[in-house]
């Protein structure tokens, strides 16, 4: 088994995945990466069947070497990355060898950048996934000198390839789902929520991020009394005050404050990639707008592969050309007819 | 709007459908979930990937490649209304814990705080408890952590508005006719009238989270020097599990 070493961390760094579904009625939060859909990219890149344990870093990344030739995909929040000396494409994949630091800096746009080894990170699994899951003491956040062990990568001669990213590191628009509690907001209340302008707040975890205006505050006359229910990542939720907060991947599962509806799964990214001050707007889906925007993880890999092409290096920007056999492979031309 | 007799099944994001039987805590609606959630344990519909049950609610999460809103929506409401139709009573519990808890003094500060506000002693108040026929109502919050209920109509006390800032794991806390047992340190609204080492919540126990919506729960009362000797490592806390049906 290779292994991924941890230099120096310089973000929040933890080890995420698609976390583990199916525990709620236990009081157990899916969790997971914050943003999902930067591991459908890195397997897609990777050419992996399914999404891959990988390290997210919030903020920012920090300085890595392995102890085998691994290719390693750079996906979510663009982040400045090196290896040695030489920059690397954010939003691709590329070879790393023992030896080389692979160096990643702070945040370009956005929040969360994602390292995924081509053979995905392979700590132990706990109730069938390797997410941290930080709020209830499952796993912790990576520390300088840790020591990662890596499944093997399946095909480290794959030439680099890089990947057309899904729009969501500058705030935007979150298309809101109606939801169990949506009938206990006032129609005016509801109107003034999917009219206002927000802002991303300052508090953001992997629990949930402030959503913030000057347009007022959004409160149900039903709130007072509530019986606690289910709640899931993307819930829009307002406090006591009628502040929204948004449920990201580690929430609660059960809240007693009424909750204006569901940011769909398709647009979970945009807000946990949205950094503190992005503007942000809802739009309002009723349930069937919603479920024709549904897709699962597979047809969300194969529309990623799609997005992705080999990297084709300007020749310009090869700072050791000389050394490079470009004419390698070069024949008579004649295999074919010789067949 | 829902009360227990006119369920409303409503979509819940974008792979889950909820059955809801009232907006509060209303004892005939708890009642109502806890029969739909079992019957869902036992007979799910088709492409149900999960079934989470809350107070007064139950949720099922589906499979969108397999089945749809609509299928899902038909088959719940058709339940919901056959159970709200029949008033039903909690449903009998498939399995009762036992559960050795030290009542008062250090491990229940607010006991007498409690007792006082129900106009009898702290040996009735706990003996009211230990003789209440509780259910895990749901779980929820934190892995492992039940909602337990219900206590005797004069236990409808508030949360405090004042929050007490930490009660350690193991704490036993009651508001609103509801016990709360936290499986980690927390700060909290309600009144802690004991302790126990029983964990809600191991990680790398065999069953991590031990408790289901709809066991049945006995506290047994133990004096304040047997608590230590019964906070092992499995987190059991001398605990016992019988299989009822």
């Amino acid at each position: 088994m290779s292994r991924l070493t941890i230099s120096r961390a310089d973000g929040l760094l933890s080890v995420q995945d698609m976390g583990r579904p199916g525990h709620l009625g236990q009081g157990l939060s899916c969790g997971g990466a914050m943003d999902r859909m930067a591991l459908i990219e890195a397997a897609a890149l990777l050419g992996a069947d399914t999404p891959l344990a990988a390290i997210e870093m919030a903020g920012a990344g920090g300085v890595f070497g392995v102890d085998a030739p691994m290719r390693v995909a750079l996906t979510g929040a663009p982040m400045a990355a090196f290896l040695d000396d030489a920059p690397l494409r954010w939003h691709g994949c590329h070879l790393i060898l023992p030896g080389q630091a692979l160096r990643i800096g702070g945040v370009d746009s956005g929040v969360y950048g994602y390292l995924t080894p081509a053979g995905g990170i392979a700590t132990p699994e706990w109730l069938g996934s390797r997410a941290a899951h930080l709020s209830i003491g499952i796993g912790a956040l990576l520390d300088s000198g840790d020591d990662l062990p890596c499944g093997e990568d399946p095909d480290p001669d794959r030439p680099a390839r890089v990947i057309e990213p899904a729009v969501r590191f500058g705030g935007g628009t979150l298309r809101v789902m109606d939801g169990p509690q949506t009938g206990l907001f006032a129609d005016d209340v509801l109107e003034a929520f999917y009219a206002a302008g927000f802002r991303r707040g300052q508090r953001a975890n992997r629990q949930g991020i402030l959503v913030q205006t000057g347009k007022g505050c959004f409160t149900s006359d039903h709130a007072a009394g509530l019986a606690s229910d289910v709640i899931g990542p993307g819930d829009v939720q307002l406090t006591g005050e009628g502040v929204p907060f948004v449920l990201m991947a580690e929430c609660q599962t059960m809240g007693g404050y009424p909750r204006i509806g569901r940011v769909i799964p398709a647009d979970l990214p945009r807000i946990a990639q949205a950094a503190e001050g992005a503007a942000l707007r809802f739009q309002r889906l009723d349930a069937s707008q919603a479920d024709a925007l549904w897709r699962d993880d597979a047809a969300l890999l194969r529309e990623a592969a799609g997005r992705c092409r080999n990297l084709i290096r300007e020749p310009s920007t090869i700072a050791d050309l000389l050394s490079y056999q470009l004419v390698g492979g070069v024949t008579a031309g004649r295999e074919l007819e010789d067949e | 709007m829902s009360d227990a007799r006119s369920p409303e099944v409503l979509p819940a994001g974008p792979d889950g459908v909820l059955v809801r039987f009232g907006l509060t805590p209303d004892p005939d609606a708890m009642a109502a979930a806890q029969v739909l959630a079992a019957e869902l344990q036992d007979d799910a519909p088709a492409a149900a990937v999960e079934i989470a049950p809350a107070l007064v609610s139950v949720l099922v999460r589906f499979d969108p490649g397999r089945t749809d809103r609509g299928a899902v929506a038909r088959d719940l409401a058709a339940r919901a209304e056959r159970i709200a139709a029949a008033r039903p009573v909690l449903p009998d519990p498939p399995r009762r814990w036992t559960i050795p808890a030290a009542f008062g003094g250090d491990h229940g500060p607010q006991l007498a705080e409690v007792a006082e506000k129900l106009g009898m002693s702290e040996d009735r108040a706990v003996q009211q408890i230990c003789e209440a026929d509780l259910r895990v109502l749901a779980i929820g919050f934190a892995p492992g952590q039940p909602y337990i209920g219900l206590l005797p109509r004069a236990w409808n006390l508030p949360r405090l508005a004042e929050m007490t800032p930490n009660v350690p794991v193991g704490a036993v806390v009651v508001a609103v006719r509801q016990i709360v047992i936290f499986g980690a340190a927390s700060t909290t609204g309600w009144r802690q009238v004991a302790r126990t080492g029983f964990r809600t919540f191991v990680p790398d126990r065999e069953t991590p989270m031990l408790l289901k919506a709809g066991d049945a729960i006995r506290y047994a009362p133990i004096g304040a020097a047997e608590i230590e000797g019964l906070m092992t490592p499995d987190g059991m806390g001398g605990a016992r599990l019988e299989i009822l049906r």
